[in-house]
């Protein structure tokens, strides 16, 4: 297992040089002179020849990009103009509220698909199989976008008033504070550490910040905040896996030892579970890792459509005000991110399934 | 003599006969006994009828303002559907869907942006396998060094989450149209080309390959003639789905105001045009969303129809 994990971990070396190029040329081709792309239109001559020297922009295209590898390996991503703060700072910022989104999404799409795919497999060609498959069909179908104004609308206006009532945008209601749990813990972590920024990014996860410091209306409330975009962001996956875990269900079940589990009279439910199931984990891994790409995408469109300060809203002003150290930065960053989900994603197929770790 | 007929009628029902029945006829007849491939063409086929004839269907030019019209109408911006068929007052000039925040007629520009998404995700997919099948085959027939390049390069365009690529392509290469659509173009190669490169592997060395080369054909012959036509049904399946994607993906683009600009009738930026306007004037949200919803859906159960139909293995079902 190990060196199948160390082998793997070798191979996305590669692939993480070809990212680091890909938006290095990307950074190069935008029109114009790069310096007043990076720091605004503003820029005066003597903060430009500064750039220039700094990021080596006279230097010749490789050691260009040498420098580029060198200062993102040190975390430095180069500062957004408009925020006047280095970028790294805004995604420690931001990155925790993209995360619990997408968290949450990947969590409803999990608890609600896995389990309507199973039950359609098992009563196959039932009512409850042709509704989930249609509501599949038109789930994959849906721009996240449209879904998520419309979601808005319902719950915030025509549901107003009623239990149902859910908020359209933001994170919190007004007047609910929270509190970063290391404060109520009366922890003092200092600054800059390993621990203190965990600390610091976990804190900025509401949800998991007010279960941390059990602060309950908090919870409740960014909880209700929640609904709506997780809702939304998770659809397309749901879709997606609710048809694939009909499928690979499917195709289990056909098999002979499920014939023979069920002919030696193990209950119904324990073949269900124990026999098929399991076997069906392994496509089901597949899709669920698959979908983590268009869920990181989907989140800059969630985040658009219901005001939330994540990654993906600040890429989407970033976008509209043309500042491209930020575009560049975050691209980066996600696809990193995105290459390290697919790297648990393969270890865990590993982890199901002893023939891929031996071969 | 009668002991006879029964086995050749039997023969017939095995597809044994004389008459050749073609693949496509076969996988056409396929098609036609799902119930969810017979809907998507029909939606698709009410959609291309609608893009051919948006200029005689649409009752006002998508672009134009309401108060330009012939005679001009006074009408308040993002006024609510006003049908005289339900109650409108006859009074009142008739507006299906309402009209927009330029006083436009929603109903027409959503009919013309018909035209946009088919031809969006038609020129996006064939761009791709064009650009797709060339890479993957140069893959698949030669292998090592060159194999080797372009996998990684693909390995590289898939290791981005494919709308983020093209959110940062857009952005290089500035907002637009065409800029949204080459950006989604070049996310989707990967997919065609692995399909490709896996066909190619599969038949590199069969042995009518072989023969053809003992008989002195050369690279273009073999891979042309020989190879590429079995990467084709493959191809036909994934291009069908991805026409799916890249319509989704260039709504999403056009709706962050990356592709498709004012006034263009495009669903995905009528859509964005109006969002913040979801509560008061929702119609102006639904209607290009449940447009772009269907026309996706129409691909999507076509391709997942056309995938099972030229299944070889499902041969028995039909």
């Amino acid at each position: 297992m190990t060196t199948y994990i160390l082998r793997r971990l070798l191979l996305s070396i590669p692939v993480l040089f070809g990212i680091l190029f890909a938006t290095f040329a990307l950074s190069r081709l935008i029109p114009g002179d790069p310096c007043r792309a990076m720091l605004g239109e503003k820029a005066t001559d003597a903060v430009c020849n500064e750039f220039i020297s700094r990021h080596g922009l006279d230097k010749p295209i490789l050691v260009q990009f040498g420098v580029y590898v060198n200062e993102i390996a040190h975390g430095d991503f180069g500062r957004s103009f408009r925020f006047s703060k280095p970028v790294t700072d805004l995604l420690m910022e931001r990155l925790p509220i993209t995360v619990e989104l997408a968290v949450a999404a990947l969590l409803i799409s999990i608890l609600v698909g896995v389990p309507l795919g199973v039950i359609s497999a098992v009563r196959h060609n039932s009512w409850v199989d042709v509704l989930t498959m249609l509501w599949a069909n038109i789930g994959v179908s849906m721009p996240v976008f449209w879904l998520g104004l419309m979601l808005a609308y319902v719950f915030a206006l025509a549901l107003k008033d009623t239990p149902f009532q859910l908020p359209p945008s933001g994170r919190l209601s007004p007047g609910i504070l929270t509190t970063p749990f290391y404060d109520v813990w009366g922890l003092s972590l200092g600054s800059g550490g390993f621990f203190s920024t965990l600390a610091e990014f976990i804190s900025r996860m509401n949800i998991l910040n007010s279960v941390l410091s059990a602060d309950w209306e908090t919870l409740g409330d960014a909880i209700k905040h929640m609904i709506l975009p997780a809702v939304a962001l998770g659809t397309i996956p749901m879709a997606l896996i609710a048809r694939m875990a009909r499928s690979a269900m499917l195709e289990v079940l056909g098999q002979d030892y499920i014939r023979t589990a069920r002919a030696k009279g193990l209950a119904r439910n324990v073949v269900i579970t124990k026999h098929a199931f399991r076997n069906a984990l392994l496509p089901l891994v597949t899709v669920i890792g698959l979908s983590l790409g268009g869920l990181l995408g989907g989140a800059v469109l969630t985040e658009t459509v219901f005001n939330l300060s994540g990654v993906g809203r600040i890429l989407y002003d970033a976008i509209t005000a043309r500042d491209y150290g930020i575009v560049q930065a975050f691209t980066v960053v996600i696809a990193i991110f995105f290459v390290a989900l697919n790297l648990i994603v393969d270890i865990s197929y590993a982890y199901l399934d002893p023939r891929i770790r031996l071969n | 003599m009668t002991a006879e007929t029964p086995k050749i009628a039997k023969l017939d029902a095995e597809g044994l006969s004389l008459k050749s029945v073609s693949l496509w006829q076969i996988t056409w007849r396929r098609l036609f006994k799902r119930k969810s491939a017979i809907l998507g063409m029909v939606i698709l086929g009410i959609l291309v009828f609608v893009a051919l004839t948006a200029q005689w269907l649409a009752p006002y030019p998508p672009t134009l303002s309401m108060l330009d019209a012939n005679p001009p109408q006074n009408l308040d911006k993002r006024s609510a559907p006003c049908i005289h068929l339900f109650g409108c007052p006859a009074d009142q000039p008739q507006h299906i869907l309402g009209t927009d925040g330029n006083i436009r007629d929603e109903f027409s520009r959503l009919l013309y942006g018909s035209r946009l998404s088919l031809m969006v995700g038609l020129a996006t997919v064939s761009f791709a396998i064009a650009i797709g099948t060339v890479l993957g085959a140069l893959s698949g027939y030669f292998g090592g060094w060159v194999d080797n390049i372009i996998m990684r390069v693909m390995d590289v365009l898939l290791a981005f989450p494919s709308l983020l690529l093209a959110i940062a392509i857009v952005t290089v290469l500035g907002p637009g149209l065409i800029n949204a659509l080459l950006a989604i173009g070049i996310v989707s190669i990967p997919s065609y080309a692995r399909v490709v490169r896996a066909s190619v592997l599969s038949v590199r060395e069969m042995d009518y390959v072989s023969a053809t080369r003992a008989l002195g054909g050369n690279t273009n012959q073999i891979l042309f003639r020989r190879i590429l036509p079995n990467a084709l049904t493959p191809l036909i399946v994934q291009g069908t789905l991805g026409i799916a994607t890249a319509i989704l993906d260039a709504a999403a683009l056009s709706f962050l105001g990356l592709g498709a600009q004012p006034p263009t009738p495009e669903w995905g930026s009528m859509l964005g045009a109006e969002r913040n306007q979801v509560f008061t004037a929702p119609h102006l949200v639904f209607y290009p969303g449940l447009a772009i919803m269907l026309t996706v859906l129409s691909f999507n159960l076509l391709g997942d129809g056309l995938r099972d139909a030229l299944d070889p293995r499902l041969a028995h079902v039909s």
